[in-house]
């Protein structure tokens, strides 16, 4: 299963605290449904407010993007700027 | 798709041609925010709160609507009270009900200058005037300025429903901490333990004004049909057209944004303040309204930066080798929540491999205006702390500084703290670049001292449109989504250029409306020529593709066999006898051959590429003033490839400027009663041309990004994050002492070298 980990501190508020866990998904799309059902609003939050680092590479509302058994995924806030 | 890897066989990227829009800015022709005018346009005028935290009890404009000439007054009653969701802008995610409570106020006033209600006049006059009849009463509440005095138990609370985020459990009161931001890994207390070194310190930061030449400014106009239009400077109107709509509770459909020449942004037109103001007052009197902020306006109700309290901890090895880090930071957010401090966290030490790293963020709401993006937000604050503690670093060691950072610099595949692998990074080249450079290798005259600084910023793709169409003689227009705030009308033409085969002279760029042109997110976090390129480029390739189709139905031949060069189709096949058929052979039988040529693309761009800067800073100081006078400058920074190399020039030496009147002079001082004291160009004392030496440039072209056409990287914020520290540094050197507080004002360093 893929590794998530989150380094925003928001993510935690639906977690109640949990950082690191393993997730069956293989997409952001099967991402955002697995959390939503295991950790009910985080899958809204995530597909909104966050981007997803998936094995090193930042993605931004991008649903259609896959990710292996052995990927790395990290939640992040979403990258904006001036 | 080409790969960002072919510069030997470049023709127009990397030129240099005139920049498009140089001679109607030089001669005043360039119509911006404030230059628009319709028949039978009203006036329109703001009033503002003289308190900064108060509750408001009334509101009476009876007097004002009965002036001669005034046709319409809107107070916070005027909006969709029922607003509710976030709309992206330029720091984050924005809840469109703060906005709408930013641009009218209605149950409390929380910094002075915050809007409470707006008229619509014949005259200018007229409209200030109604202004001033309009009466609030206000119950003052206790305010609060400072980000640490926010923070403590029993400071006054701006918002009864604001309750920490990221602190488990959910915390039972509320607060003026909207955040906590925590970060990091490894194990640093381990690192502590064993470090050879260590150098600590804290570091505060004044907030300071994107400055702007141009004041925001709108034209506003009801139809009577429900269509309405709004003129007005942005760096997105895409950004302006959800926020006024979701303000006043009308669809996107029936609002068309035109953008208008921009007089700078720097990230602080990635919101709203006067538009939905100005159409909401449109709507009620049916004429069209215009709303122009004076400076002084801008100063007071606009957003700044924020400022900033960080302490920040460094372990090493004793031969330079950065063990942990921890950090605290602590960033004014304004009037509502949404400071960059996340931004600061996932930056601090961007530059640098660190195992161990433990950070933390608080995003602080006081009673100043509500915080706005500003270049690479939250970076510049993060770096001035780490870049100056690794200076220290350097001195305790008697190491070389910027060798000091060759030793910790990321490389490809390091780690960063916020979850991403560095790819394609020029730092290490742009360190070594700075370190052979003449600057460098030059010795500094007595009195003198030189900084050094690096910086990082993400760079970010997002969503972006653009269409070109061939015009009938061959000639190109092409259409962006962005307003041109840095050069990207150059940069769109170039790539398409490029890409066509066609000299720059035969490309134009214009910027869509929100009707013209399929949606885009704003011009900010250094993503237009990324993103917005990726689909010129991605559009020129597809008229390409047609072209090629019609050469090939008209010489009979198999597709396959047409090549496309210079602007020319030609037969690869031996057996037809088919002449060569340039760009306006083909456009100008278009409609003999499925008609017009054109394509439209739509995409969302991912694979941005970080980027790195550099820069090295002399700097002399008035011992009898304790003015700090900069003798030379020099940017450096990892560009991937430059589209047009003198706007991307043009963006390190703006980005350094405005980083160098941060660092020295710059920020808001307020008074005792929570008033800002010093809201004019007069007394907020930003660079001028003849404060600065030219600053010397240098593009590292080493790593282009892979992920773009032509090998873009963002680079117009990663110029204003090192120069506060390069500064600082260099003070700091001539001072004898660690100078952790901005801005270094003269009477700051005065002191400090009294001291001595």
């Amino acid at each position: 299963m893929a590794r998530l980990t989150t380094i925003s501190g928001r993510v935690g508020d639906f977690t109640g605290g949990l950082t690191h866990f393993d997730v069956e998904a293989r997409s952001v799309r099967a991402l955002v449904r697995e959390l939503e059902q295991r950790f009910p609003g985080l899958g809204e939050f995530v597909e909104e407010q966050m981007a997803i680092a998936i094995d090193g590479e930042i993605f931004q509302d991008a649903l259609t993007a896959e990710f292996g058994a052995d990927s790395e995924i990290v939640l992040i806030p979403r990258i904006s700027g001036g | 798709m080409s790969d960002g890897n072919q510069g030997g066989k470049l023709k127009v990227v990397g030129q240099r041609p005139i920049r498009p829009d140089g001679v109607d800015k030089v001669t005043g022709r360039a119509q911006f925010g404030a230059d628009f005018h319709l028949p039978g346009m009203l006036a329109g005028r703001i009033k503002r709160s003289p308190h900064a935290h108060a509750r408001i009890v009334k509101i009476d404009a009876s007097a004002a609507a009965s002036l001669p000439g005034v046709k319409a007054i809107v107070t916070s009653v005027d909006f969709d009270r029922g607003a509710s969701g976030e709309v992206e802008a330029g720091e984050g995610h924005t809840a469109i009900r703060e906005v709408a409570e930013n641009c009218l106020a209605s149950g409390k006033v929380l910094y002075v200058g915050h809007a409470v209600a707006a008229v619509a006049a014949t005259h200018p006059e007229i409209a200030a005037e109604a202004i001033d009849l309009i009466e609030v009463t206000y119950e003052a509440l206790p305010h609060v300025i400072d980000v640490e005095e926010a923070m403590a138990p029993g400071a006054p609370l701006l918002h009864a429903d604001l309750f920490t985020k990221g602190v488990n459990p959910k915390p039972d009161k509320p607060s003026n901490i909207a955040l906590k931001s925590v970060m990091g890994r490894g194990d640093v207390p381990g690192a502590f333990k064993s470090a050879d070194v260590i150098v600590e310190g804290r570091y505060t930061t004044a907030a300071v004004h994107q400055g702007y030449i141009e004041p925001h400014a709108c034209v506003a106009s009801w139809g009577a049909d429900g269509q309405s239009t709004v003129w007005c400077s942005s760096q997105g109107q895409f950004l302006v057209r959800a926020l006024v709509a979701k303000i006043l509770g009308m669809p996107l459909s029936d609002l068309k944004v035109i953008p208008a020449e921009i007089g700078g942004g720097f990230g602080g037109k990635t919101t709203v303040y006067l538009e939905p103001v100005a159409l909401a007052l449109s709507r009620k009197c049916g004429r069209p309204v215009k709303l122009v902020m004076s400076r002084e306006e801008v100063f007071l109700a606009s957003g700044p930066t924020s400022g900033s309290v960080m302490d920040v901890k460094i372990a090493a090895t004793k031969d330079g080798k950065i063990t942990g880090a921890e950090m605290m930071l602590a960033y004014q957010a304004g009037a509502f929540p949404g400071s960059p401090v996340h931004l600061g966290c996932m930056t601090a030490f961007a530059c640098y491999d660190v195992e161990n790293l433990a950070l933390v963020g608080y995003d602080v709401v006081s009673n100043r205006p509500k915080v706005a993006a500003y270049r690479a937000p939250g970076a510049p604050m993060a770096a001035f702390a780490v870049e100056s503690a690794i200076d220290e670093l350097a001195r305790k060691l008697g190491m070389d500084p910027i060798d000091l950072r060759l030793k910790n610099a990321v490389r490809d595949g390091a780690k960063t703290v916020y979850g991403a692998t560095v790819k394609s990074a020029a730092f290490v080249e742009t360190l070594e670049m700075v370190k052979a450079s003449a600057h460098y290798k030059t010795p500094l005259a007595k009195g003198q001292a030189r900084g050094v600084a690096a910086g990082f910023w993400f760079n970010i793709g997002g969503e972006s449109s653009a269409a070109v169409h061939v015009d009938e003689d061959g000639g190109v227009t092409v259409v962006s989504s962005n307003p041109d705030i840095g050069g990207s009308r150059a940069s769109m033409a170039m790539m398409a250029a490029e890409t066509l085969g066609l000299p720059i002279e035969r490309v134009r760029c214009i910027i869509g409306d929100t009707a013209s042109i399929g949606y885009s997110g704003s011009t900010g976090g250094s993503r237009v020529t990324f993103a917005t390129g990726m689909a010129v480029v991605q559009a020129a390739e597809k008229v390409v593709a047609d072209l090629k189709r019609r050469a090939a139905e008209t010489w009979g031949c198999d597709l396959a066999m047409v090549e496309w060069a210079d602007g020319v189709a030609k037969c690869a096949d031996p057996s037809k006898d088919a002449k060569p058929l340039s760009m306006k052979a083909i456009a100008s039988r278009s409609a003999k051959t499925g008609g017009p040529i054109a394509a439209e693309v739509s995409i969302n761009a991912q694979g941005a590429a970080a980027g790195y800067g550099v820069h090295l800073c002399d700097l002399e100081i008035d011992p009898e003033t304790g003015r700090s006078t900069v003798i030379r400058y020099t940017a450096a920074q990892d560009v991937g490839r430059a589209i047009h190399p003198a706007y991307v020039e043009g963006q390190l030496q703006g980005g350094a400027a405005q980083g160098i009147g941060w660092a020295l002079n710059e920020e808001y001082v307020y008074g005792k009663s929570g008033q800002l004291e010093n809201a004019s160009f007069l007394d907020y004392r930003m660079p001028v041309a003849s404060d600065l030496p030219m600053i010397d440039t240098i593009l590292v072209e080493a790593r282009p990004n892979p992920r773009h056409p032509y090998g873009a990287k963002g680079v117009g914020e990663v110029p204003i994050v090192p120069p506060l520290a390069a500064v600082a540094n260099a003070v700091s050197h001539i001072v004898g002492e660690r100078m952790t507080s901005l801005p270094l004002s003269p009477a700051k360093v005065l002191a400090a070298m009294a001291k001595r």
